[in-house]
């Protein structure tokens, strides 16, 4: 935990309210975003109980499995669940498309967004994901064709919830713990209900979070006092061949366990909403169209669901790319926004202070012996600072205006203006300044071999992908 | 057996098995300071004297450097190629040398019989190849950075401290634990997982550590395998050519460290931040007071005086790192570095600001037994730990609660039991602060 939000923490639970660790939103929000309440049965491995799903805060669905440790109607729920997403991925691209680049790289205008309640819902969204894609659609064991389509979209937003700054799969959790930092532990931070409550109204609100009969668990687990006393009966009319009563109670009770947690998820949008968009995060969404739009229409075309595993070389070429969003997502948090800023103030990773000197017609000689523009600018800053003599910093107003330390005396920092001289003017003297070594630079990547040249050291090239109906029977039964 | 007899078995087992030619790869285990640099350099050297070329991957600049200057003097009549990348800049030491050829293009080092790179240049070397290869301090490397220069040897000699810290990512992502090309991992546990058949072969001795250090190092660090040290007790000395003036606790650490190769100053116990000012005082009067006091290490018959550059000053973060060189800026020879690039380095002395230190937590970061490994096996003479009081019982109330994954080899040793291993010991050398 950094500086910033331990102090954070500790002032919201002095003042008994959650304390802000963001002054603008880091997050996309949709503007029509789909948002989905699994839940499922205890003791079955990922086993769909309910969900409650939908676009509009007032036009919700629920999906009921009345018996789920029956296979099949699990499926049909996939099916009723298929419905839904499908409609919703093939809305989006009915918004426009644009054309990008060089080639003209087709670009969808929009894209999907899936939002859950807490990082919970973002497993059962990659073991659903996982447990229909490969289904068939023909032969022993058919799904509906939609389910294993629905598997896909699933898995795809799953995979994308792994990368820093994608918004296409949230758990309002931790999008709110990116905002706010409440007085209780990261665990009880996953509650919804219970960070919902340290940001609008205070720890008692909190504490009424931990009531299961006001706040039903906002899933994927249920309620074990709700398992006994209501759902297993409920299951039992089912079993004793009761349908039509065992729906009618399920969608009574279920709706109870449901309802209060979609009028959070609307709330926590609001809330969200209610944030400046930081300047990075149109620039992060559209890395989500992009993905979307070629995902789209990979599956248009035919392609096949996503593997269970990565190979060796998909794995290294997938963490390389991790690792430079990882990177690029940090820093780009803290130049959006002053108050992430600060914590690389506090460890001595960047300053702001005032400019007390400044030359922007400073010319010194080149390596070709030509003279060169060189502006050179001091700062006064009172930061404990901890950069070293040739760093090369940026400020959040002047990212592609790289400044170099060329020396520190006290608390005076002298910089160069190494590039991008032109995209802004030399700061003047009198302004207020902020610069940082934090900055995404054009990290490269070295390429890796092919999967068919993967080297003996790493098990050799792996067999070729061949589709075959043992992809279907694996957990059927 | 005399240690040199033992060290000696050992390297001709493990060339034999290399040039033989019936693996394609060679492992070697090696305990801090048992001379892996040299067995790197004979293997090295016999290839190139039997008209082989090779090539060696190392980890970092400075070890490269290290390991051309070695291979320079080892091999005059060679010519070694120092490949490197564009913002590198050739150090001195390699100026100097006549027989090393330095390019940013592996092109232009054609000719040379020793190509030598760090992984990260290496792997954005095309179309080149070579039969045999050398890579160095191998535990540091990840997998995902072997997968990238494998392609470029046939077979090869890994060579590394199992006990150093495993290589790092800034991403956390569960979704390949449990295959064997997992790219979190090092490259040696990869290598091994896919090809569970290859030799690995281990350095018995440590030639760097006193004798004083075995008894902590070996079973908390090395608890399956050990190690001895090269040297018996007496064969090193720290003395002070002047004496302390009062007894202030900083003299006392140093004269426990002098007579028994440890010293734990222990402070108050106290929460503080990542970069507490008193710990970062203390540690820094600890490594002047080396400075100060004229201290004079004897190895055998050789007495040498302990200047700046032989004595280390190490911590888990870079934040208490950039603080410790902000204390010692009077002393400016000194080095001071966190456990990740101190990784390979020895000096005379090490002052260690322990990684736990006024923490309320203990992460599986601070827990890392290879961080501690690395902090407390850099010396020949004496290492003296600063912390706060409370590191017991921190460590009691926080065990290891890492996942175990399915198909994953468990990691020995534990990074809990090693702590409390240390911890342990320190404490029969404590002066309080």
């Amino acid at each position: 935990m950094s500086a910033i939000s331990s102090y954070a923490r500790a002032l919201a639970v002095d003042g008994g309210r959650a304390f802000p660790i963001a002054t603008r939103r880091h997050v996309h929000i949709a503007g029509e975003p789909l948002v989905l309440i699994p839940l499922t049965m205890a003791g079955e491995a990922n086993a769909p109980l309910a969900a409650m799903v939908g676009t509009r805060r007032d036009d919700p669905a629920l999906l009921i499995v009345p018996q789920p440790r029956n296979r099949d109607l699990r499926f049909a729920f996939a099916d009723e669940l298929a419905a839904v997403v499908l409609r919703y991925v093939e809305d989006r691209t009915r918004q426009g498309i644009e054309t990008y680049g060089k080639n003209q790289d087709p670009r969808y205008l929009d894209a999907p967004q899936l939002l859950v309640p807490n990082p919970g819902g973002v497993g059962f969204v990659r073991l659903f994901g996982r447990s229909t894609r490969f289904r068939r659609t023909t032969g022993e064991y058919a799904v509906s064709p939609d389910v294993p389509l629905l598997g896909r979209w699933l898995s795809f937003l799953a995979e994308r919830a792994e990368h820093p700054g994608s918004s296409a799969l949230l758990p309002m959790t931790s999008a709110l713990n990116l905002h706010w930092a409440t007085g209780q532990s990261s665990l009880e931070d996953t509650n919804l209900a219970a960070t919902l409550g340290w940001i609008t109204s205070g720890p008692d609100a909190a504490r009424e979070a931990e009531d299961p009969t006001v706040w039903p668990p906002a899933g994927p687990s249920t309620d074990p006092t709700f398992d006994n006393e209501i759902l297993a009966p409920a299951l039992r009319q089912w079993d004793e061949g009761r349908h039509e009563r065992a729906r009618a109670l399920l969608d009574r009770d279920l709706r109870t366990q449901l309802e209060p947690t979609w009028r959070l998820m609307w709330q926590a949008i609001d809330l969200l909403r209610a944030l400046p968009a930081g300047d990075s995060v149109d620039a992060r969404w559209t890395e989500d169209r992009n993905e979307f739009t070629s995902y789209y229409m990979y599956v248009n075309s035919g392609g096949y669901p996503q593997p269970r595993r990565d190979q060796a070389v998909a794995a290294a070429r997938r963490l390389q790319r991790l690792e430079r969003e990882q990177t690029a997502f940090d820093a780009t948090l803290a130049l959006d926004d002053p108050l992430v800023m600060a914590n690389y103030r506090v460890t001595g990773e960047a300053f702001a202070g005032t400019v007390v000197e400044s030359e922007p017609d400073r010319k010194v000689p080149g390596d070709k012996g030509r003279r060169v523009l060189r502006p050179l600018l001091v700062v006064r800053s009172d930061d404990p600072l901890r950069l070293t003599v040739g760093t090369d910093v940026v400020s959040p107003g002047r990212r592609k205006q790289v400044a170099k330390i060329l020396e520190i005396d006290g608390d005076r920092v002298t910089l160069q203006i190494e590039k991008g001289m032109t995209v802004a003017p030399t700061p003047a003297v009198g302004e207020e300044i902020t610069y940082t070594s934090v900055f995404p630079e054009g990290m490269q990547s070295p390429k890796l071999p092919t999967a068919e040249d993967t080297p003996w050291t790493h098990g050799g090239p792996p067999q070729p992908y061949v589709a075959s109906d043992d992809d279907a029977r694996e957990v059927w039964e | 057996m005399t240690p040199a007899f033992l060290s000696e078995q050992a390297t001709l087992a493990i060339l034999d098995d290399f040039r033989s030619g019936q693996h394609r790869g060679v492992v070697v285990d090696s305990p801090p300071g048992a001379g892996k640099s040299t067995l790197v350099v004979r293997a090295a050297a016999e290839l190139v004297e039997d008209g082989q070329r090779l090539m060696i991957v190392a980890q970092t600049n400075e070890q490269v450097d290290d390991l051309t200057v070695n291979l320079a003097g080892r091999l005059p009549g060679a010519l070694i190629g120092r490949l490197s990348g564009g913002s590198y800049v050739r150090s001195e030491r390699l100026a100097r040398l006549a027989n090393v050829a330095c390019d940013t293009a592996v092109a232009a080092l054609t000719g040379c019989a020793v190509t030598i790179a760090t992984a990260a240049k290496w792997a954005y070397v095309k179309d080149h190849s070579w039969e045999w290869a050398i890579v160095d301090e191998a535990y540091q490397m990840r997998s995902d950075a072997l997968l990238a220069v494998a392609p470029r040897f046939e077979r090869a000699l890994f060579v590394g401290d199992p006990g150093q810290l495993d290589p790092f990512s800034v991403v956390e992502n569960d979704r390949w634990r449990g295959l064997t090309w997992d790219p979190m991992q090092s490259a040696v546990a990869g290598l091994l997982r896919n090809n569970p058949g290859l030799p690995v072969h281990r350095l018995p001795v440590s030639w760097r550590l006193p004798s004083t250090a075995q008894p902590v190092i070996a079973p908390a660090f090395y608890p399956f395998t050990g190690f001895r040290t090269g040297t018996g007790p007496g064969e090193r000395e720290l003395t002070y050519t002047t004496t302390g003036f009062g007894r202030t606790p900083v003299d006392r650490v140093l004269a426990t460290a002098a007579s028994s190769g440890w010293g734990y100053l222990e402070l108050p116990a106290r929460h503080t931040m990542r970069t507490d000012g008193e710990a970062v005082e203390a540690v820094a009067d600890v490594a002047r007071r080396f400075l100060h006091r004229g201290t004079m290490a004897r190895s055998g018959d050789k007495v040498e005086p302990v200047t700046a550059d032989r004595i280390a000053v190490g911590a888990a973060h870079r934040d208490q790192v950039a603080a410790l060189q902000a204390a010692l800026a009077d002393a400016p020879g000194i080095t001071v570095d966190t456990a990740n690039r101190l990784q390979g380095r020895e000096y005379d002395v090490t002052v260690v600001l322990h990684p736990l230190s006024g923490r309320r937590d203990a992460t599986a970061f601070h827990l890392e037994a290879g961080r501690l490994c690395v902090l407390t096996s850099r010396h020949r003479q004496a290492c003296v730990v600063v912390g706060r009081a409370g590191i017991h019982e921190l460590l009691d109330a926080h065990p290891s609660v890492e996942p175990v994954h399915l198909h994953e080899p468990v990691k020995f040793p534990d990074g809990w039991a090693a702590n409390q291993t240390v911890m342990t010991h320190l404490e029969q050398h404590r002066v309080p602060a």
